[in-house]
Formats: C-alpha cells, sequence, structure tokens
C-alpha cells in the first residue's frame, strides 16, 4: 500500500473518539477483551447454526462460508445520515426517471446529456422494456448504494445497485446478533431500528402491484434456488415479509397472469420481487436455455398483469460507464445539483483518457464497466508488477469494458481483534425501496470491511466482513 | 402452500427418519456381532436386506462385515439412503422449505447436519460406534422436539408427519419382513436360542425391548411379537400406528373436500387390513406375503400424495 495516503478513521482522531463513537468507547474501555473474544466466537457459531451462510461460486462442492462478522460497530450521527439519505433518495428518484426516460421519450439523449451509443450499445439496454411503463412507473423498488468515505464530512457514491442488490439480510442479521451479544449497550446508546424493513418492504411492493391486483396483492420472492449464493437472504426476506419463496418451476403463466403452483391449485401473483438476473427472467424473450424463469413472463408484464421489481433493463443506470454521467442525470431529471459526490471516473472508450490510464496503471482502480462483486478488477497500488503487465493487456483489448478511478483514501473504522483495535477500510450499503409513494431509506444499512490489513477490497467473495451499521438517533 | 414446500417437508422427514432407523438398525446388528464369535455375516446381510439397499451395496461390496456394512449405512455417497446423504437431504429440503419452518426446527436441522457432517468425516471406528449411534438418534430427537413443540397444527406440520410414517411404516414392514421366518410360529424354532437372539433384534430394531414387555404382557413368542409390532395401535413405530396417523393427517389435510382424495382412500384401506385384526388370519394369510402387499401400497400411497398435493407438477 502506498505509504502516502492517510487515512480517516470514523472512530478515533487525534483527540480520543469522534463524537458519535464516545459513548461507545466508554462502554468499550471498561469491558474485558477475553469477554468480548467469547461473544465473538459465539457470533459465529450463531451465524454457523442459524445457517446465514453463503456458497462461493466457482468451486466445485465447495462448503458453505460465513461471512466474518466484526462485534465493533459502525456509527454514523443522525447529522451525517440525513445528509447521506437525503443524497439517496435524490439519486434514486433520479435514477428512476432516468430509465422511464430512457425506455421511453429519451429525452436525456436528444438533449445530449449522455451520448447515444453508452444506451445503443449497451448490453444491459433492453429493447423489448421500449414504450412501456411498469405499474406506478416504478424501475428500482429497491436499490442499494454504495458508499465511500474519505474525511468527515466526505462522501461519494461508489456504485448505484439498481438491478437486485443483496445485503439486507446482514443488515438485520448483525443488528439481531448486536442485541442478542450486547442488550446494555442499546440501553445506553439510542440507535435507529432497523427491524421494520422486511414490513415495509412488503408494503413498498404491495403498493407497486398491477391495477388488475385486488386490495391485497400477492408478492413472492422469485429465487434461482438453494444453491444460489444469496439464497440464504431470499428465504431470509420471504420468510420475513410472511410470502412464498418461489422458484421458476413453481410458475406458469394462466389466465394471462403469472401463477405459483400450491397444493390446492395454482394461485395467482400480483407482485414477483426476483432474485434471477434480466437474462434469465423468460427463455422465450431472453436466454433460451434459461431454467431459473418463468416463459411468458415477459408478455404477461407488458400486458400490465404483474409487477416485476426491479424492472427488467435497470441496469442500464447502474452501469459503470453510465456511473460517470449520474451527477448530469440527477441534474436533469430533479434541477438540483447531486448532493452526493461521484468518484472521479476515466472512461477508457475515449483515446486520450485510456492513454492517460495505461500511463498511470498502479496508482488507479480500474473496474469492468458489467462486473460485481469485486472480480475482474485491478487495485493498482496493491498489484505485482506482473499483475498490472497482465490486465494492462485485457485494458488494451477491449478498452470500452474498463472505466478507471483513482484509489481512494478509504475511511477506517477499528476492528476486535486478538491485540485490541485495529483500523480497517470500510464502505457501506444503505437500503432505499421506492414506491408511488415515495422513497423510504432504512435508517442503517451493511458497512462491509476489508479484514485484511491495508487491504481495500471489502466484497465478501474476496475475504470482506461486515458490522452492524448504527444511526444514531438525535 | 406451494406444492414443492409439501414435497421438501414431506422428504425432509422421511430423510430424518430414515436417518433414525438405520441407526437402530445398525444398532441392533452390532449387538448381534458383538455377542457373537464367527458367524456374523449372515446377520450384516439381513441388515442391508432390512435397509433396502441390498442392490446398491452388491454393487460395490461382495462381502458382508461389519466395518463394510457400517461405513455403508453410515458414510458412503454413493449409497442414497447413507445417513450422510440423507442427512444431506434432509438439510436441502430444510433450506427450501425455510419459510415454512420455525427458527428452532431449522436450527435443529442444521445444527443436525452440522453434528453429524463432523461425526462422520472419517470412518467410524467400532469402538466409537454406539456413541456415534447414540448421537443420531439425539439429533433426531432434537429435531422431532422442536417440530413438536412449536410448529402450528396445520396443513406444514401434516406433510411433515405424512413423510415420518410413509417411511417408518416402510422399515418397520421390513424389518419384520427380512426376519419373517424368525417370527413364524414353527414348532420346531420355539425356545431354542436362536430364535430368542432374533427376536430381540427385531425388538431393537424399533426400539421396542423393553416396551413390549410392559405392552404386551407375555412371554417373547412369535405371535406375540409378531402381534406387537403390527397391531398394536399403542406402539408408536407399529404398521397399525403409522397407518392411523396417515389417515388422521391426510383426513386433517382434506377437511376441507367435498370429496376425499384417492390418497385418503388408499390410507384408510391400508388401515382398514390393520384395524379388527387377529395375528392368526395374517399367518395364515402368509406373513411375507401380507409384508410385501404393504409395503408394496404403502408406496403407491406415497406416490399418490405426491400427485394430490402437486409436490412436482
Amino acid at each position: 500500500m502506498s505509504k502516502t495516503l492517510k487515512f480517516f478513521d470514523e472512530m478515533l482522531s487525534a483527540d480520543g473518539a469522534r463524537p458519535p463513537y464516545q459513548d461507545y468507547q466508554t462502554w468499550f474501555d471498561g469491558q474485558d477483551n477475553l469477554r468480548l473474544a467469547n461473544k465473538a466466537q459465539e457470533a459465529e457459531a450463531f451465524f454457523r447454526r442459524s445457517g446465514i451462510t453463503f456458497n462461493v461460486y466457482g468451486q466445485e462442492d465447495a462448503e458453505e462460508r460465513l461471512i466474518p462478522f466484526d462485534l465493533v460497530p459502525r456509527i454514523l450521527s443522525a447529522r451525517e445520515w440525513t445528509k447521506l439519505s437525503k443524497g439517496i433518495d435524490q439519486r434514486v428518484r433520479a435514477i428512476n426517471s432516468f430509465l422511464h426516460d430512457i425506455y421511453n421519450r429519451q429525452e436525456i439523449l436528444r438533449a445530449g446529456v449522455v451520448p447515444l451509443e453508452l444506451i445503443a450499445q449497451n448490453e444491459a439496454f433492453l429493447p423489448q422494456m421500449m414504450g412501456f411503463s411498469p405499474p406506478g412507473d416504478v424501475y428500482t423498488h429497491i436499490v442499494g448504494t454504495d458508499i465511500v468515505r474519505t474525511g468527515p464530512e466526505e462522501f461519494y457514491v461508489l456504485e448505484d445497485n439498481a438491478r437486485t442488490p443483496s445485503g439486507v439480510s446482514y443488515m438485520l442479521e448483525n443488528r439481531e446478533t448486536m442485541l442478542q451479544m450486547f442488550p446494555e449497550l442499546f440501553s445506553k446508546i439510542k440507535v435507529q431500528s432497523v427491524s421494520d424493513y422486511p414490513k415495509s418492504l412488503r408494503q413498498s411492493l404491495a403498493a407497486c402491484a398491477p391495477k388488475s391486483a385486488g386490495s391485497k396483492p400477492c408478492v413472492a420472492v422469485l429465487t434461482p434456488g438453494i444453491f444460489n449464493s444469496a439464497y440464504f437472504e431470499h428465504s431470509f426476506l420471504a420468510d420475513q415479509m410472511g410470502v412464498e419463496l418461489v422458484e421458476g418451476h413453481d410458475l406458469r403463466v394462466v389466465d394471462g397472469h403469472i401463477a405459483m403452483r400450491t397444493t390446492t391449485g395454482y394461485k395467482r401473483i400480483d407482485v414477483l420481487y426476483r432474485r434471477v438476473d434480466d437474462e434469465f427472467l423468460d427463455p422465450l424473450t431472453f436466454n433460451p436455455n434459461s431454467m431459473l424463469g418463468v416463459p411468458g413472463i415477459m408478455d404477461v408484464y407488458r400486458a400490465g398483469n404483474i409487477t416485476i421489481a426491479n424492472a427488467p433493463g435497470t441496469g442500464i443506470a447502474d452501469d459503470k460507464a453510465i456511473y460517470s454521467y449520474i451527477p448530469d442525470i440527477v441534474e436533469f431529471y430533479t434541477g438540483e445539483a447531486s448532493i452526493l459526490k461521484n468518484v472521479q471516473t476515466f472512461r477508457c472508450s475515449e483515446p486520450d483518457t485510456l492513454a492517460y490510464v495505461l500511463e498511470h496503471l498502479a496508482e488507479l482502480v480500474v473496474k469492468e464497466v458489467h462486473g460485481s462483486g469485486g472480480y475482474g478488477m485491478l487495485v493498482g497500488p496493491a498489484s505485482s508488477k506482473k499483475e498490472i503487465e497482465a490486465f494492462r493487456d485485457k485494458l488494451k483489448a477491449r478498452p470500452s469494458n474498463y472505466i478507471a478511478q483513482p484509489t481512494l483514501a478509504l475511511s477506517t473504522v477499528p476492528i476486535f481483534t486478538d491485540s485490541g483495535l485495529a483500523p480497517r477500510h470500510v464502505d457501506l450499503r444503505p437500503f432505499a425501496l421506492m414506491s408511488p409513494q415515495g422513497v423510504n431509506i432504512t435508517p442503517g444499512g451493511l458497512t462491509r470491511v476489508a479484514l485484511t490489513e491495508g487491504s481495500l477490497v471489502v466484497n465478501s467473495s474476496q475475504g470482506g466482513g461486515t458490522k452492524d451499521t448504527w444511526i444514531l438517533e438525535d | 402452500m406451494l406444492g414443492k414446500t409439501a414435497g421438501g417437508l414431506y422428504w425432509m422427514f422421511r430423510s430424518l427418519e430414515r436417518a433414525e432407523n438405520t441407526a437402530r438398525l445398525l444398532e441392533a446388528g452390532f449387538r448381534i456381532a458383538l455377542t457373537r464369535s464367527s458367524g456374523t455375516a449372515s446377520e450384516w446381510k439381513s441388515v442391508i436386506a432390512t435397509s433396502a439397499a441390498q442392490a446398491a451395496y452388491t454393487a460395490k461390496h461382495d462381502t458382508y462385515d461389519a466395518e463394510r456394512v457400517v461405513d455403508f449405512l453410515l458414510r458412503d455417497q454413493d449409497n442414497a439412503s447413507s445417513v450422510l446423504s440423507v442427512i444431506k437431504s434432509a438439510r436441502d429440503n430444510a433450506r427450501l422449505t425455510r419459510t415454512g419452518l420455525t427458527t428452532e426446527v431449522w436450527a435443529a436441522v442444521n445444527e443436525t447436519w452440522m453434528v453429524l457432517t463432523d461425526v462422520l468425516k472419517e470412518p467410524v471406528l467400532q469402538t466409537e460406534l454406539p456413541a456415534v449411534l447414540t448421537t443420531i438418534r439425539h439429533q433426531s430427537a432434537v429435531v422431532r422436539g422442536a417440530l413438536h413443540g412449536t410448529m402450528l397444527r396445520n396443513d406444514i406440520y401434516d406433510f411433515c408427519r405424512l413423510g415420518t410414517f410413509v417411511e417408518r411404516m416402510d422399515s418397520t414392514a421390513r424389518i419384520i419382513d427380512v426376519k419373517y421366518y424368525a417370527l413364524l410360529p414353527s414348532p420346531s424354532f420355539v425356545g431354542s436360542r436362536l430364535d430368542n437372539v432374533q427376536w430381540e433384534t427385531i425388538l431393537r430394531s424399533v426400539s421396542a425391548h423393553r416396551s413390549f414387555r410392559w405392552a404386551a404382557d407375555s412371554d417373547f413368542t412369535a405371535p406375540a411379537i409378531a402381534e406387537f409390532l403390527i397391531l398394536d395401535g399403542r406402539m408408536p413405530r407399529s404398521l397399525r400406528f403409522c397407518a392411523s396417523k396417515l389417515v388422521d393427517n391426510l383426513g386433517y389435510l382434506g377437511m376441507h373436500d367435498s370429496d376425499p382424495k384417492p390418497s385418503l382412500l388408499m390410507a384408510r384401506k391400508l388401515n382398514d387390513r390393520l384395524i379388527n385384526r387377529d395375528i392368526g388370519s395374517i399367518f395364515e394369510e402368509g406373513l411375507h406375503e401380507f409384508l410385501l402387499s404393504l409395503i408394496n401400497d404403502n408406496a403407491e400411497l406415497g406416490r399418490q400424495i405426491e400427485q394430490d398435493y402437486r409436490f412436482n407438477s
């Protein structure tokens, strides 16, 4: 890691604990390290017993893994949160308007704010969505905005996850675990509750039901199945919402609606919260080999008889190439300047920029435009010469497949180790729900932490862990 | 409820029941092997026959001994009925039906899977076998306790129970069938040493060596044991008990049906063959023939339940 970068620690400043952490610090100082170490083990046993695990892709018969949980919470003040949530609210609305525009009148393209080829040549753009408005005009029912911090007031959006963001079950289970391990903490420190999320999710989804649905719309969660890496979350959310968890083979089109096979016959579904990618949603429209979707669902959708959350084609808005235009998109649709900042982004598709990026690979983070999960990316400062050279060839072969960003001095929050507290880099993914009634952001989120000292990669598939995220009450 | 969920619950409890039954079978077999110095091969062979895994076993082994049989029944991944295989399948089904289970039931199944995959990681030494078998039965009891103590008595519960009793009926019938020759009231066998050992094995295989004495109020005679295992409605592993539970649970499920479903009619028919019956008439019919047709009818009932409740289509 480059020695010149200085990191902002969210808990400890030169004068002791920063204000949001002061009460916690007081409590922590009174704790016995051995007791805390035992608590950490208890937490792990609890996660295993509860089956809060994920499967790792690309490994034959890989065992299920736990996402390591760190017992030191990540704490934000009410003031910090207010700014963040306003910014997220604004961004989510703008992205939703952008999607509606792109799939209908395309005014933003005509105005020249976003280049046409970025849309036309984008794999995430779905022509099948053209000239169609989903129920309630909502595309992004659930958004998980990835936010990083570099200083007391410096928050940046790293990614707008507008497809099927995952991780919300960890937000809920981490809090549950903390409540079980340290109940006394929550009587001393007033933390805003996250436990309403499943109820809000169900209400928000139901509010997006098609007009044809009755007063009690039937909601279901669509999962690829028990071997999917996020299956735990799918079943958790269905369970918490009190709705059915279905797979493609449970569903079929009956009388122009999507229906699920129950023990007493087929029952109609009004809202499908799908955790299946666009490509696999309908073998008749998209990937014909898909076993995970429902043949004909796109026809039912276009006839206005089912709500699919999130809407197909939302990937066009959280694409990494579109990302650099989001501040302009926010301004275009809301008439306001973007509250949350973007990270400076180099579009490798532009020849001059590419030349710059190639020259500065050792300092930059380079990402695939369509990648996710921390795969296929280069963290320049943390890579060997050989890795950089190998990446250089990939970049030169398909420049438009990549964007580059400066290596950010991500903030740190301490984790608990055998030798006491030690700073580690973190990011934050709050979850926003959108319906015709508005945007609802649960005060909290998933804090991911890079457990390896100095590492900037927080993805769970790359050895990251999680923390409970506290938003303090005013 | 989704048809898939109903199927998942049913198979989850069939699997759990199978693991428990396998543990009992091995326990009884191991006991006999311990008390004999030679000629235990036939005992192990009958354990394999009873477990209904004969074909899979002979595809792999041509001799029967403690080490091979125990490993095959406990750990062999090629044996779809090995404890390791069925526990994995039970846990997969529990994940599949997670939204239908209470936290306690899910955690109990998950823990069972964790404990047993750990205990069965390496081949089980003979010295460790009793402890391992106890662990299997203990875990099974933990799941059952969670089920009884925390689940709503609704359709979810009914499907769990159907899986349990279809599997148990099959298991008990096989145990009796494999040893039926020992139960035949033939004068030449009565009172011989072999008989007593065989009878005790049968009773131990269904954990009934104590309850027989309490319930039957009779000597260890072949007809008394056969009657106890087949017709005694108080004995939770008897055929009669299983059949009546199947009728009960299918009845609850079909409470609002205007016409009874085929599966309920089949279960009633099965049950009718076991009530108001005396053991003498079963011997007259031929014990082996009686059991075989019961095993077939039970399997047929299982298939009908799958159809009636749309497990797969």
